[in-house]
């Protein structure tokens, strides 16, 4: 006897529910395991990572500013696979971002904040463009597989973040390799009085909010859903599909460099070579398993922003590793996206060969 | 001058090692069809469990079967997400890496640096047959004089590569002519991740002999970008291992020229990677893919 899979004719409605709560059981008992190992009680770490977040003011708005970055990345890896763009350059595209920002507010000492704010956030924005522009005219001109390309352009940020920071940027009162603190008249405001959550939040959510009424209302999000579904057959209807891909990479690009000014406008105040850990390939964790829906990366956001912060709680109480949330994320993201599959499909046991 | 030739010479086989062995692995797991960006997270997760078992074992060997083992169960793993289930390459192959990675720094951080401690080992030495260029790791020789011409027959002679290629370029013509798609393609896809694991392993139980955090450093982008430069094919791809390689140990000798002190390191470090971007964009138009690239294969 052998398992085949089928396509399911009809599909009863509690069976995707079922099957992501089936994909959340495994994670929390893989997770279990290693916490286990590590010599903690995996009931208690998850009371940490899931629970007490909420259950404080304090740990709320440090979870909300957690998600911030993974608002702007999850947004930005959604509209580039939307449109069958295999942007998996966020992280190169927001520390580009970082370095543009950075770049204004170490410069900008004498503007007034309304005129520093915006400026600071365009040139994360634009900065974060530029570093897809290369993948994007690669892919559309010469056909080379933006993968790849977008991959290598991640340790080219960081290598150029570090070279800053360890030449012209380098901190001017402390010799560290840090850069100075940014222009008052740059930094982001505080939108939630006593707490660290600054405008980047807000910003974050009119972004998800535009790209859901672009992609979702607008004949040229059609238009992008149509190249991302079928290029060949959207070449074939007329619709510009190179024009459309390079757009979408360069609109990508700018939304993950808008994260970086946000990450240094808003939080660190100064350019680090910690300022990500790693939330471009974090986007596309949470863009896929928002299904690639713009509201429902907004909440996966949340979600990781809450077992960011659950885990370093973890971590401090329980002495296991903070990596966890990282694992468990990514854990989540294997079992979801396999539970997905297959709910389409049942399974048959065949006899004999094949 | 001949000397330091010699050097950055050997010095660039030894860079070229890890990244010939993931780049065939990776030449031979896309020629099935199948993209596996899990590359750089096979590598980071078999140099950890490499060193962890030899560390614990006090076996180098040892060390090495435990990182293939893991490079095997990575491979299985992904080989049903991919080719059973048909997820999308992209984001199970990017899933895997994320996973093997926080995997790794999880269990690093419980085994050894719990304490503010390290892993490391004494590592393989570098066998000496004269010369800067002929003092190389086993593996390293290994690599060139047995997987590489192994590798080619393999995927040019053997029935095994024939139908590798078969389904690689159209499935449903290789399904009619009686060949087992979703086998070859489990097969492919385990191969190709044993020279990926063995890559990793190198790093750690050959050439640096201990185990840091983010100790693979994107060579497995670099083998990825390295297949499509090669076209898939596995004489071009070792002269981009040598081209990147090169630049690589180039750099480093850069490095110590004291004219060269004032130019920031990291511009030299970020050489190579250019170095294959440049070459991807020079050599890389109209690259032929093969045929059912990124594409899951379902019986109708």
């Amino acid at each position: 006897m052998k398992p085949r899979f089928a396509l399911r004719s009809s599909m009863p409605w509690w069976r995707g529910p079922a099957l992501i709560a089936a994909a959340a059981i495994v994670t929390f008992l893989l997770s279990a395991i290693v916490i286990r190992w590590a010599g903690g009680d995996p009931i208690s770490a998850f009371r940490y990572m899931f629970i007490s977040p909420l259950q404080t003011k304090f740990g709320f708005t440090e979870s909300i500013l957690s998600a911030t970055p993974l608002v702007f990345t999850g947004a930005a890896v959604a509209i580039a696979f939307r449109a069958g763009y295999w942007n998996i350059g966020a992280e190169g595209q927001l520390l580009a971002g970082t370095i543009g920002a950075t770049w204004i507010g170490i410069h900008a000492e004498s503007l007034p904040a309304i005129i520093g704010v915006p400026l600071i956030l365009l040139a994360g924005m634009i900065c974060g463009a530029l570093w897809a522009l290369v993948p994007a005219l690669l892919r559309t001109r010469l056909g080379i597989d933006e993968v790849v390309t977008t991959l290598l352009l991640n340790p080219i940020a960081l290598l150029i973040i570090s070279g800053l920071l360890n030449g012209p940027w380098r901190n001017s009162e402390t010799g560290f390799p840090d850069s100075d603190v940014i222009s008052k008249s740059t930094q982001l405001p505080i939108i939630w009085p006593g707490t660290r959550v600054h405008l980047g939040l807000a910003i974050g959510v009119v972004i998800i909010a535009l790209c859901w009424w672009y992609v979702g209302k607008m004949a040229g999000g059609l238009k992008l859903r149509a190249v991302g579904m079928s290029p060949g057959a959207a070449r074939i209807a007329g619709l510009p599909v190179e024009r459309t891909l390079l757009i979408t990479a360069l609109v990508s690009g700018g939304i993950a460099g808008l994260g970086g000014s946000s990450e240094v406008a808003g939080v660190a105040h100064q350019l680090t070579t910690g300022i990500s850990s790693g939330f471009g390939y974090t986007g596309v964790i949470v863009a896929t398993l928002a299904a690639l829906s713009f509201i429902g990366s907004l909440c996966i956001a949340l979600l990781f922003g809450v077992i960011t912060v659950g885990s370093f709680s973890a971590s401090r109480a329980l002495q296991i590793p903070s990596t966890i949330g990282e694992f468990v994320q990514s854990v989540l993201l294997l079992t979801v996206v396999a539970a997905l599959v297959i709910q389409k499909y049942r399974v048959v046991w065949t006899r004999g060969k094949k | 001058m001949i000397e330091v030739t010699q050097e950055i010479i050997g010095a660039s086989l030894r860079i070229a090692t890890p990244l010939a062995l993931a780049a065939l692995g990776e030449l031979v797991t896309e020629k099935s069809g199948v993209l596996n960006l899990g590359v750089e997270g096979i590598m980071y997760g078999s140099a950890f469990v490499g060193i962890a078992t030899a560390a614990q074992t006090g076996s180098l060997t040892t060390g090495l079967i435990a990182a293939l083992v893991t490079g095997a169960a990575a491979g299985l793993i992904f080989a049903f997400l991919t080719v059973t289930l048909g997820v999308n390459q992209h984001v199970a192959g990017l899933g895997l890496t994320l996973f093997m990675i926080s995997f790794s720094n999880s269990a690093n951080r419980i085994m050894f640096t719990a304490d503010g401690g390290q892993v490391s080992v004494d590592p393989w030495r570098p066998f000496n047959f004269g010369g800067p260029i002929f003092s190389q790791y086993w593996i390293t020789y290994a690599t060139f004089l047995i997987i590489v011409p192994l590798t080619w027959w393999l995927m040019r002679r053997s029935g095994l590569g024939l139908k590798i290629r078969a389904v690689g370029e159209n499935p449903e013509a290789a399904d009619v002519a009686g060949i087992n798609v979703t086998k070859t393609r489990y097969t492919a896809i385990l191969i190709g991740s044993l020279y990926m694991a063995a890559g990793g392993a190198f790093i750690t139980l050959a050439f640096v002999g201990s185990f840091t955090i983010n100790i693979i450093n994107g060579r497995g982008w670099v083998a990825l970008a390295l297949v499509i430069f090669g076209r898939w094919k596995i004489g071009r791809l070792l002269a981009g291992a040598a081209l990147f390689s090169l630049v690589n140990a180039g750099q480093l000798q850069l490095r110590l020229l004291p004219s060269f002190s004032d130019v920031p390191f990291e511009i030299l470090l970020a050489l190579p990677y250019l170095a294959v971007i440049v070459g991807l964009a020079v050599s890389g138009r109209n690259v032929p893919y093969p045929g059912a690239y990124l594409k899951p294969y379902k019986r109708h």
